[in-house]
Protein backbone atom coordinates (compact mmCIF):
# COMPACT_ATOMS: atom_id res chain seq x y z
CA UNK A 1 0.00 0.00 0.00
CA UNK A 2 1.80 3.05 -1.34
CA UNK A 3 1.56 6.75 -0.41
CA UNK A 4 0.85 9.36 -3.09
CA UNK A 5 0.41 13.09 -3.43
CA UNK A 6 -1.91 14.20 -6.26
CA UNK A 7 -2.77 17.73 -7.40
CA UNK A 8 -6.26 18.37 -8.80
CA UNK A 9 -7.63 19.04 -11.33
CA UNK A 10 -5.46 16.48 -13.12
CA UNK A 11 -4.45 16.66 -16.77
CA UNK A 12 -2.60 13.33 -17.06
CA UNK A 13 -4.81 10.21 -16.68
CA UNK A 14 -1.73 8.33 -15.38
CA UNK A 15 -2.14 10.23 -12.11
CA UNK A 16 -5.29 8.18 -11.52
CA UNK A 17 -4.07 4.90 -12.98
CA UNK A 18 -1.10 4.73 -10.58
CA UNK A 19 -3.47 4.59 -7.57
CA UNK A 20 -4.45 1.19 -6.15
CA UNK A 21 -7.21 0.25 -3.70
CA UNK A 22 -5.85 0.63 -0.15
CA UNK A 23 -3.22 3.27 -1.04
CA UNK A 24 -2.95 6.46 0.99
CA UNK A 25 -3.36 9.77 -0.85
CA UNK A 26 -2.87 13.41 0.08
CA UNK A 27 -4.48 15.97 -2.22
CA UNK A 28 -3.35 19.48 -3.22
CA UNK A 29 -4.90 22.13 -5.47
CA UNK A 30 -8.62 22.63 -6.00
CA UNK A 31 -11.58 20.43 -5.19
CA UNK A 32 -15.29 20.85 -5.93
CA UNK A 33 -17.98 20.41 -3.26
CA UNK A 34 -21.19 18.79 -4.48
CA UNK A 35 -24.17 16.99 -2.92
CA UNK A 36 -27.57 15.36 -3.61
CA UNK A 37 -29.48 18.42 -4.81
CA UNK A 38 -26.55 19.74 -6.87
CA UNK A 39 -26.39 16.51 -8.87
CA UNK A 40 -30.19 16.22 -9.15
CA UNK A 41 -30.12 19.68 -10.78
CA UNK A 42 -27.38 18.72 -13.25
CA UNK A 43 -28.67 15.32 -14.31
CA UNK A 44 -32.40 15.15 -13.52
CA UNK A 45 -33.21 18.76 -14.35
CA UNK A 46 -30.60 19.07 -17.13
CA UNK A 47 -28.94 22.29 -15.94
CA UNK A 48 -25.32 22.73 -17.07
CA UNK A 49 -22.95 23.23 -14.09
CA UNK A 50 -21.33 26.68 -14.17
CA UNK A 51 -17.91 25.24 -13.21
CA UNK A 52 -15.45 23.20 -15.26
CA UNK A 53 -15.40 19.63 -13.92
CA UNK A 54 -12.74 18.24 -16.27
CA UNK A 55 -10.13 16.27 -14.34
CA UNK A 56 -11.87 17.33 -11.14
CA UNK A 57 -11.95 15.96 -7.62
CA UNK A 58 -15.50 16.08 -6.22
CA UNK A 59 -16.20 16.09 -2.49
CA UNK A 60 -19.58 15.00 -1.08
CA UNK A 61 -20.25 17.87 1.30
CA UNK A 62 -22.68 20.49 2.60
CA UNK A 63 -20.55 22.86 4.64
CA UNK A 64 -21.33 25.12 7.60
CA UNK A 65 -20.34 28.59 6.35
CA UNK A 66 -20.71 32.28 7.20
CA UNK A 67 -21.56 34.82 4.48
CA UNK A 68 -19.09 37.72 4.52
CA UNK A 69 -19.94 39.53 1.25
CA UNK A 70 -22.02 39.03 -1.88
CA UNK A 71 -21.07 35.59 -3.22
CA UNK A 72 -18.27 35.27 -0.65
CA UNK A 73 -18.31 32.76 2.20
CA UNK A 74 -16.02 31.92 5.08
CA UNK A 75 -15.71 28.37 6.40
CA UNK A 76 -17.05 27.40 9.82
CA UNK A 77 -16.98 23.63 9.63
CA UNK A 78 -16.63 21.53 6.49
CA UNK A 79 -17.09 17.79 6.56
CA UNK A 80 -18.16 14.95 4.33
CA UNK A 81 -21.45 13.14 3.85
CA UNK A 82 -22.42 9.54 2.99
CA UNK A 83 -21.64 8.79 -0.67
CA UNK A 84 -23.86 5.78 -1.34
CA UNK A 85 -26.97 7.95 -1.91
CA UNK A 86 -25.30 9.54 -4.94
CA UNK A 87 -23.76 6.52 -6.69
CA UNK A 88 -26.01 6.75 -9.77
CA UNK A 89 -24.30 9.97 -10.87
CA UNK A 90 -20.86 8.33 -11.13
CA UNK A 91 -20.97 7.31 -14.78
CA UNK A 92 -22.42 10.56 -16.22
CA UNK A 93 -19.99 12.63 -14.12
CA UNK A 94 -17.10 10.74 -15.69
CA UNK A 95 -18.44 10.37 -19.21
CA UNK A 96 -20.05 13.78 -19.78
CA UNK A 97 -17.90 16.03 -17.62
CA UNK A 98 -14.54 14.25 -17.25
CA UNK A 99 -14.61 14.03 -13.45
CA UNK A 100 -11.71 11.81 -12.29
CA UNK A 101 -12.12 11.46 -8.52
CA UNK A 102 -15.06 11.31 -6.14
CA UNK A 103 -14.45 11.56 -2.41
CA UNK A 104 -16.89 10.85 0.36
CA UNK A 105 -17.54 8.66 3.33
CA UNK A 106 -18.85 5.16 3.73
CA UNK A 107 -18.00 3.96 0.22
CA UNK A 108 -19.80 3.38 -3.05
CA UNK A 109 -21.80 0.22 -3.78
CA UNK A 110 -20.48 -2.22 -6.40
CA UNK A 111 -22.32 -0.51 -9.28
CA UNK A 112 -19.60 2.19 -9.25
CA UNK A 113 -16.77 -0.29 -9.91
CA UNK A 114 -17.34 -0.81 -13.66
CA UNK A 115 -17.82 2.85 -14.68
CA UNK A 116 -14.75 3.82 -12.64
CA UNK A 117 -12.77 1.08 -14.37
CA UNK A 118 -13.97 2.04 -17.84
CA UNK A 119 -13.60 5.82 -17.43
CA UNK A 120 -10.42 5.94 -15.31
CA UNK A 121 -11.91 7.26 -12.08
CA UNK A 122 -11.26 6.62 -8.38
CA UNK A 123 -13.29 6.76 -5.18
CA UNK A 124 -11.46 8.22 -2.19
CA UNK A 125 -12.57 7.31 1.32
CA UNK A 126 -12.32 10.10 3.83
CA UNK A 127 -12.93 9.67 7.56
CA UNK A 128 -16.57 10.60 8.10
CA UNK A 129 -17.12 12.93 11.01
CA UNK A 130 -13.52 14.22 11.02
CA UNK A 131 -14.70 17.69 10.02
CA UNK A 132 -12.60 19.73 12.42
CA UNK A 133 -9.45 18.38 10.75
CA UNK A 134 -10.89 18.65 7.24
CA UNK A 135 -11.77 22.31 7.84
CA UNK A 136 -8.13 23.17 8.63
CA UNK A 137 -7.06 21.59 5.30
CA UNK A 138 -9.40 23.81 3.27
CA UNK A 139 -7.55 27.07 2.78
CA UNK A 140 -10.31 29.08 1.13
CA UNK A 141 -13.75 28.91 -0.42
CA UNK A 142 -12.85 30.42 -3.79
CA UNK A 143 -16.19 30.20 -5.60
CA UNK A 144 -19.78 29.25 -5.01
CA UNK A 145 -22.51 28.67 -7.59
CA UNK A 146 -26.21 27.94 -7.17
CA UNK A 147 -26.42 29.69 -3.78
CA UNK A 148 -30.18 29.10 -3.75
CA UNK A 149 -29.43 25.43 -2.98
CA UNK A 150 -27.59 26.40 0.24
CA UNK A 151 -25.87 24.43 1.67
CA UNK A 152 -26.02 22.01 -1.28
CA UNK A 153 -24.41 24.50 -3.69
CA UNK A 154 -21.52 23.90 -6.05
CA UNK A 155 -18.40 24.91 -4.08
CA UNK A 156 -14.81 25.44 -5.16
CA UNK A 157 -12.27 24.99 -2.38
CA UNK A 158 -8.50 25.51 -2.42
CA UNK A 159 -6.92 22.80 -0.27
CA UNK A 160 -3.55 22.07 1.26
CA UNK A 161 -2.48 18.57 2.36
CA UNK A 162 -6.06 17.31 2.14
CA UNK A 163 -6.21 13.85 3.69
CA UNK A 164 -5.14 11.25 4.50
CA UNK A 165 -7.53 9.62 2.02
CA UNK A 166 -7.71 5.90 1.27
CA UNK A 167 -8.30 4.67 -2.28
CA UNK A 168 -11.57 2.77 -1.76
CA UNK A 169 -12.23 1.93 -5.43
CA UNK A 170 -9.48 2.20 -8.05
CA UNK A 171 -9.57 2.52 -11.85
CA UNK A 172 -8.53 -1.13 -12.27
CA UNK A 173 -11.76 -2.74 -11.08
CA UNK A 174 -10.78 -3.18 -7.41
CA UNK A 175 -12.96 -2.18 -4.45
CA UNK A 176 -12.04 -2.42 -0.78
CA UNK A 177 -15.75 -2.29 0.05
CA UNK A 178 -16.56 -5.31 -2.12
CA UNK A 179 -13.64 -7.23 -0.57
CA UNK A 180 -14.72 -6.39 3.00
CA UNK A 181 -18.36 -7.35 2.28
CA UNK A 182 -17.37 -10.65 0.64
CA UNK A 183 -15.24 -11.60 3.65
CA UNK A 184 -17.87 -10.41 6.15
CA UNK A 185 -20.65 -12.41 4.50
CA UNK A 186 -18.53 -15.57 4.62
CA UNK A 187 -17.77 -14.80 8.27
CA UNK A 188 -21.48 -14.39 9.04
CA UNK A 189 -22.14 -17.95 7.88
CA UNK A 190 -19.52 -19.12 10.33
CA UNK A 191 -20.87 -16.98 13.19
CA UNK A 192 -24.46 -18.10 12.59
CA UNK A 193 -23.37 -21.74 12.79
CA UNK A 194 -21.95 -20.97 16.25
CA UNK A 195 -25.09 -19.32 17.64
CA UNK B 1 -44.87 34.80 42.19
CA UNK B 2 -45.71 31.38 40.82
CA UNK B 3 -45.66 32.82 37.29
CA UNK B 4 -42.21 34.33 37.82
CA UNK B 5 -40.80 31.02 39.03
CA UNK B 6 -42.17 29.29 35.93
CA UNK B 7 -40.72 31.91 33.59
CA UNK B 8 -37.31 31.85 35.27
CA UNK B 9 -37.10 28.06 35.31
CA UNK B 10 -38.14 27.85 31.68
CA UNK B 11 -35.34 30.28 30.81
CA UNK B 12 -32.93 28.15 32.82
CA UNK B 13 -33.94 25.08 30.80
CA UNK B 14 -33.51 27.12 27.61
CA UNK B 15 -30.01 28.25 28.69
CA UNK B 16 -29.06 24.67 29.54
CA UNK B 17 -30.32 23.32 26.21
CA UNK B 18 -28.49 26.02 24.22
CA UNK B 19 -25.26 25.28 26.08
CA UNK B 20 -25.61 21.48 25.89
CA UNK B 21 -26.28 21.46 22.14
CA UNK B 22 -23.11 23.40 21.27
CA UNK B 23 -21.01 21.76 23.97
CA UNK B 24 -21.95 18.25 22.83
CA UNK B 25 -21.02 19.09 19.22
CA UNK B 26 -17.52 20.30 20.19
CA UNK B 27 -16.33 18.32 23.17
CA UNK B 28 -17.01 14.59 23.04
CA UNK B 29 -17.35 12.72 26.37
CA UNK B 30 -14.42 11.10 28.16
CA UNK B 31 -15.80 7.54 27.99
CA UNK B 32 -15.91 7.87 24.19
CA UNK B 33 -12.37 9.29 24.04
CA UNK B 34 -11.15 6.33 26.10
CA UNK B 35 -12.96 3.81 23.90
CA UNK B 36 -11.53 5.37 20.72
CA UNK B 37 -8.02 5.34 22.22
CA UNK B 38 -8.40 1.66 23.11
CA UNK B 39 -9.62 0.98 19.55
CA UNK B 40 -6.54 2.71 18.14
CA UNK B 41 -4.30 0.43 20.24
CA UNK B 42 -6.17 -2.68 19.19
CA UNK B 43 -6.61 -2.14 15.44
CA UNK B 44 -4.14 -3.97 13.17
CA UNK B 45 -5.37 -3.23 9.61
CA UNK B 46 -3.50 -0.45 7.75
CA UNK B 47 -6.59 1.50 6.54
CA UNK B 48 -8.26 0.91 9.93
CA UNK B 49 -5.31 2.34 11.83
CA UNK B 50 -5.20 5.30 9.43
CA UNK B 51 -8.87 6.02 10.17
CA UNK B 52 -8.45 5.81 13.96
CA UNK B 53 -5.31 8.02 13.85
CA UNK B 54 -7.26 10.59 11.85
CA UNK B 55 -10.16 10.46 14.34
CA UNK B 56 -7.71 11.03 17.19
CA UNK B 57 -6.18 14.02 15.38
CA UNK B 58 -9.63 15.39 14.60
CA UNK B 59 -10.76 15.28 18.24
CA UNK B 60 -7.62 17.16 19.29
CA UNK B 61 -8.14 19.82 16.60
CA UNK B 62 -11.81 20.25 17.60
CA UNK B 63 -10.54 20.85 21.18
CA UNK B 64 -7.81 23.33 20.22
CA UNK B 65 -9.80 25.22 17.55
CA UNK B 66 -13.03 25.01 19.55
CA UNK B 67 -14.68 23.74 16.38
CA UNK B 68 -17.37 21.13 15.82
CA UNK B 69 -16.11 17.54 15.83
CA UNK B 70 -18.41 16.72 12.88
CA UNK B 71 -20.18 19.08 10.48
CA UNK B 72 -23.48 17.23 10.86
CA UNK B 73 -25.17 19.09 13.69
CA UNK B 74 -27.78 16.36 13.58
CA UNK B 75 -31.32 16.26 14.76
CA UNK B 76 -31.51 17.44 18.39
CA UNK B 77 -32.61 14.59 20.66
CA UNK B 78 -32.97 15.11 24.40
CA UNK B 79 -33.40 12.61 27.19
CA UNK B 80 -34.93 14.26 30.25
CA UNK B 81 -35.61 12.90 33.71
CA UNK B 82 -38.24 14.97 35.49
CA UNK B 83 -38.67 14.68 39.23
CA UNK B 84 -42.33 14.57 40.28
CA UNK B 85 -41.78 17.67 42.44
CA UNK B 86 -39.79 19.70 39.88
CA UNK B 87 -41.68 22.99 39.81
CA UNK B 88 -42.05 23.36 36.01
CA UNK B 89 -44.62 21.56 33.86
CA UNK B 90 -43.22 19.31 31.09
CA UNK B 91 -45.01 21.46 28.48
CA UNK B 92 -42.84 24.41 29.58
CA UNK B 93 -39.74 22.18 29.81
CA UNK B 94 -40.34 21.25 26.15
CA UNK B 95 -40.64 24.90 25.19
CA UNK B 96 -37.37 25.65 26.95
CA UNK B 97 -35.58 22.82 25.13
CA UNK B 98 -36.97 23.93 21.77
CA UNK B 99 -36.09 27.60 22.28
CA UNK B 100 -32.59 26.67 23.50
CA UNK B 101 -31.97 24.52 20.42
CA UNK B 102 -33.08 27.35 18.12
CA UNK B 103 -31.04 29.96 19.99
CA UNK B 104 -27.84 27.90 19.82
CA UNK B 105 -28.37 27.31 16.10
CA UNK B 106 -28.81 31.02 15.35
CA UNK B 107 -26.21 32.41 17.72
CA UNK B 108 -23.27 30.06 17.00
CA UNK B 109 -24.34 29.75 14.04
CA UNK B 110 -24.88 26.02 13.42
CA UNK B 111 -26.04 24.36 10.21
CA UNK B 112 -29.80 23.97 10.31
CA UNK B 113 -30.87 20.52 9.13
CA UNK B 114 -34.61 20.57 9.88
CA UNK B 115 -36.89 20.32 6.84
CA UNK B 116 -40.57 19.54 6.18
CA UNK B 117 -40.59 15.83 5.48
CA UNK B 118 -42.52 16.17 2.19
CA UNK B 119 -41.70 19.62 0.79
CA UNK B 120 -38.08 19.41 2.07
CA UNK B 121 -38.24 23.14 2.87
CA UNK B 122 -36.22 24.24 5.90
CA UNK B 123 -38.48 24.65 8.94
CA UNK B 124 -36.30 26.78 11.18
CA UNK B 125 -33.13 26.71 13.26
CA UNK B 126 -33.07 22.94 13.93
CA UNK B 127 -36.68 23.04 15.14
CA UNK B 128 -39.96 22.20 13.42
CA UNK B 129 -43.13 20.18 13.80
CA UNK B 130 -42.30 17.69 16.61
CA UNK B 131 -38.63 18.76 16.57
CA UNK B 132 -36.58 18.57 18.73
CA UNK B 133 -37.31 15.04 19.90
CA UNK B 134 -37.59 14.40 23.64
CA UNK B 135 -37.48 11.12 25.54
CA UNK B 136 -39.28 11.63 28.85
CA UNK B 137 -38.70 9.81 32.10
CA UNK B 138 -40.54 10.66 35.33
CA UNK B 139 -38.90 10.10 38.71
CA UNK B 140 -40.83 9.57 41.92
CA UNK B 141 -40.09 11.52 45.07
CA UNK B 142 -37.56 13.98 43.54
CA UNK B 143 -37.57 17.68 42.71
CA UNK B 144 -34.74 17.82 40.15
CA UNK B 145 -34.43 17.78 36.35
CA UNK B 146 -31.73 16.01 34.32
CA UNK B 147 -31.25 16.93 30.68
CA UNK B 148 -29.09 15.04 28.21
CA UNK B 149 -28.57 16.32 24.66
CA UNK B 150 -27.67 13.81 21.94
CA UNK B 151 -27.42 15.41 18.47
CA UNK B 152 -28.05 12.50 16.11
CA UNK B 153 -26.26 12.54 12.77
CA UNK B 154 -28.09 11.32 9.68
CA UNK B 155 -25.34 9.04 8.36
CA UNK B 156 -25.86 6.74 11.30
CA UNK B 157 -29.61 7.34 11.70
CA UNK B 158 -30.13 6.19 8.09
CA UNK B 159 -28.68 2.86 9.22
CA UNK B 160 -31.66 1.91 11.43
CA UNK B 161 -33.34 -1.46 11.11
CA UNK B 162 -36.42 -3.19 12.48
CA UNK B 163 -37.48 -6.81 12.29
CA UNK B 164 -40.56 -8.41 13.76
CA UNK B 165 -38.97 -11.75 14.61
CA UNK B 166 -41.41 -14.43 15.74
CA UNK B 167 -41.10 -16.19 19.11
CA UNK B 168 -39.80 -19.33 17.35
CA UNK B 169 -36.80 -17.27 16.07
CA UNK B 170 -35.78 -16.92 19.71
CA UNK B 171 -32.70 -15.01 20.86
CA UNK B 172 -30.81 -16.55 17.95
CA UNK B 173 -33.04 -14.62 15.52
CA UNK B 174 -32.24 -11.40 17.41
CA UNK B 175 -28.50 -12.01 17.23
CA UNK B 176 -28.62 -12.86 13.53
CA UNK B 177 -30.60 -9.74 12.69
CA UNK B 178 -28.19 -7.45 14.59
CA UNK B 179 -25.18 -9.04 12.86
CA UNK B 180 -26.75 -8.84 9.38
CA UNK B 181 -27.74 -5.21 9.96
CA UNK B 182 -24.25 -4.10 10.94
CA UNK B 183 -22.58 -5.99 8.08
CA UNK B 184 -25.12 -4.54 5.64
CA UNK B 185 -24.53 -1.02 6.94
CA UNK B 186 -20.79 -1.37 6.20
CA UNK B 187 -18.96 1.97 6.36
CA UNK B 188 -22.03 4.16 5.96
CA UNK B 189 -22.80 4.85 9.67
CA UNK B 190 -19.17 5.91 10.41
CA UNK B 191 -17.95 2.90 12.41
CA UNK B 192 -16.68 2.16 14.98
CA UNK B 193 -19.65 3.41 16.99
CA UNK B 194 -22.27 2.33 19.48
CA UNK B 195 -24.80 -0.25 18.35
CA UNK B 196 -28.10 0.33 20.12
CA UNK B 197 -30.49 -2.60 20.21
CA UNK B 198 -34.09 -2.46 21.40
CA UNK B 199 -35.88 -5.73 22.06
CA UNK B 200 -39.41 -6.48 23.12
CA UNK B 201 -42.33 -4.10 23.57
CA UNK B 202 -43.92 -3.30 20.21
CA UNK B 203 -42.50 -2.28 16.82
CA UNK B 204 -42.36 1.43 17.67
CA UNK B 205 -41.23 0.87 21.25
CA UNK B 206 -38.37 -1.43 20.19
CA UNK B 207 -36.94 1.39 18.05
CA UNK B 208 -37.48 3.90 20.86
CA UNK B 209 -35.52 1.60 23.18
CA UNK B 210 -32.75 1.21 20.61
CA UNK B 211 -32.38 5.00 20.65
CA UNK B 212 -32.29 4.98 24.47
CA UNK B 213 -29.51 2.40 24.21
CA UNK B 214 -27.23 4.60 22.07
CA UNK B 215 -27.66 7.48 24.55
CA UNK B 216 -26.02 5.52 27.40
CA UNK B 217 -22.39 6.23 28.29
CA UNK B 218 -19.93 3.59 27.08
CA UNK B 219 -19.16 1.14 29.86
CA UNK B 220 -22.67 1.11 31.30
CA UNK B 221 -24.48 -2.23 31.22
CA UNK B 222 -28.10 -3.26 31.24
CA UNK B 223 -29.25 -3.83 34.83
CA UNK B 224 -30.75 -7.23 33.95
CA UNK B 225 -27.85 -9.76 33.95
CA UNK B 226 -29.46 -11.84 31.17
CA UNK B 227 -29.59 -8.79 28.90
CA UNK B 228 -26.11 -7.63 29.96
CA UNK B 229 -24.75 -11.02 28.92
CA UNK B 230 -26.36 -10.61 25.50
CA UNK B 231 -24.71 -7.16 25.22
CA UNK B 232 -21.30 -8.76 25.80
CA UNK B 233 -21.94 -11.60 23.39
CA UNK B 234 -23.12 -9.32 20.58
CA UNK B 235 -20.19 -6.95 21.15
CA UNK B 236 -17.76 -9.84 20.62
CA UNK B 237 -19.59 -11.20 17.57
CA UNK B 238 -19.91 -7.80 15.89
CA UNK B 239 -16.16 -7.25 16.15
CA UNK B 240 -15.55 -10.56 14.39
CA UNK B 241 -17.30 -9.37 11.21
CA UNK B 242 -14.18 -7.51 9.99
CA UNK B 243 -16.12 -4.44 8.73
CA UNK B 244 -13.59 -2.23 10.54
CA UNK B 245 -13.20 1.54 10.91
CA UNK B 246 -15.19 3.39 8.20
CA UNK B 247 -15.94 0.00 6.62
CA UNK B 248 -12.41 -0.28 5.19
CA UNK B 249 -11.76 -3.59 6.95
CA UNK B 250 -10.28 -4.25 10.38
CA UNK B 251 -10.61 -5.55 13.91
CA UNK B 252 -12.72 -2.77 15.44
CA UNK B 253 -16.23 -2.53 14.01
CA UNK B 254 -18.09 -1.33 17.11
CA UNK B 255 -17.05 0.40 20.35
CA UNK B 256 -19.91 -1.09 22.33
CA UNK B 257 -23.28 -2.79 22.02
CA UNK B 258 -26.01 -1.49 24.34
CA UNK B 259 -29.40 -3.18 24.69
CA UNK B 260 -32.61 -1.82 26.22
CA UNK B 261 -35.55 -4.15 26.60
CA UNK B 262 -39.24 -4.20 27.46
CA UNK B 263 -41.58 -7.08 28.19
CA UNK B 264 -43.72 -7.96 25.22
CA UNK B 265 -46.74 -9.88 23.93
CA UNK B 266 -46.44 -13.69 23.94
CA UNK B 267 -46.57 -13.72 20.11
CA UNK B 268 -44.10 -10.86 19.56
CA UNK B 269 -40.29 -10.82 19.36
CA UNK B 270 -39.38 -7.41 17.89
CA UNK B 271 -35.77 -6.29 17.45
CA UNK B 272 -34.63 -2.82 16.43
CA UNK B 273 -31.14 -1.54 15.67
CA UNK B 274 -30.17 2.12 15.93
CA UNK B 275 -26.57 3.02 15.17
CA UNK B 276 -24.57 5.84 16.74
CA UNK B 277 -21.44 6.93 14.81
CA UNK B 278 -17.94 7.15 16.35
CA UNK B 279 -18.62 10.85 17.00
CA UNK B 280 -21.21 9.82 19.60
CA UNK B 281 -21.94 13.31 20.85
CA UNK B 282 -23.57 13.65 24.22
CA UNK B 283 -23.72 16.24 27.03
CA UNK B 284 -25.72 16.38 30.24
CA UNK B 285 -26.79 18.83 32.92
CA UNK B 286 -28.68 18.72 36.18
CA UNK B 287 -31.08 21.55 37.02
CA UNK B 288 -32.21 21.99 40.61
CA UNK B 289 -35.69 23.11 41.70
CA UNK B 290 -34.19 26.53 42.46
CA UNK B 291 -32.72 26.85 38.95
CA UNK B 292 -29.03 26.06 39.53
CA UNK B 293 -27.37 24.28 36.60
CA UNK B 294 -24.67 21.68 37.16
CA UNK B 295 -22.91 20.63 33.95
CA UNK B 296 -20.78 17.97 35.62
CA UNK B 297 -23.50 15.48 36.40
CA UNK B 298 -23.57 12.71 33.82
CA UNK B 299 -26.46 10.27 33.67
Amino acid sequence: MANHEVTFPITDPQEILKLRAGDEVTVQGHIIGIRDRTQIRIFDQGVEPPMDLKGAFLLHTAPNVRKIAEGKYEKICIGTTTSARMVRFTEPLGRQYGVRAICGKGGFPDEAIEPMHELGMVYFAIVGGAAALETTQIEEIEEVAWEELMPECLWKFRVKDFGPLTVGIDAHGNSLYRDVQTRAKAKLEELFARL
Amino acid sequence: MAIDTTTDLQHTVEDAAAHLYVWSLKDIPQDLRDALSAAREKETSVPGKRVLETIHKNINIADSEKNLVCQDTGIAVYHVRVGEHFPLHPARIYEGLRDGTARATVEHPLRSNAVHTITRENTGPNIGHRLPIVHWEFIDDWDGLDVKCVPKGSGSENMSFLKMCVPADGVKGIKQFVLESIVGAGGKPCPPGIVGVGIGGSADYAMYLAKEAIMRPIGTRNADPIVAQLEDELFGLLNETGIGPMGLGGDVTVLQCHIEHADTHMTLNPVAVNYQCWAARRASAHISATGDIDYDREF
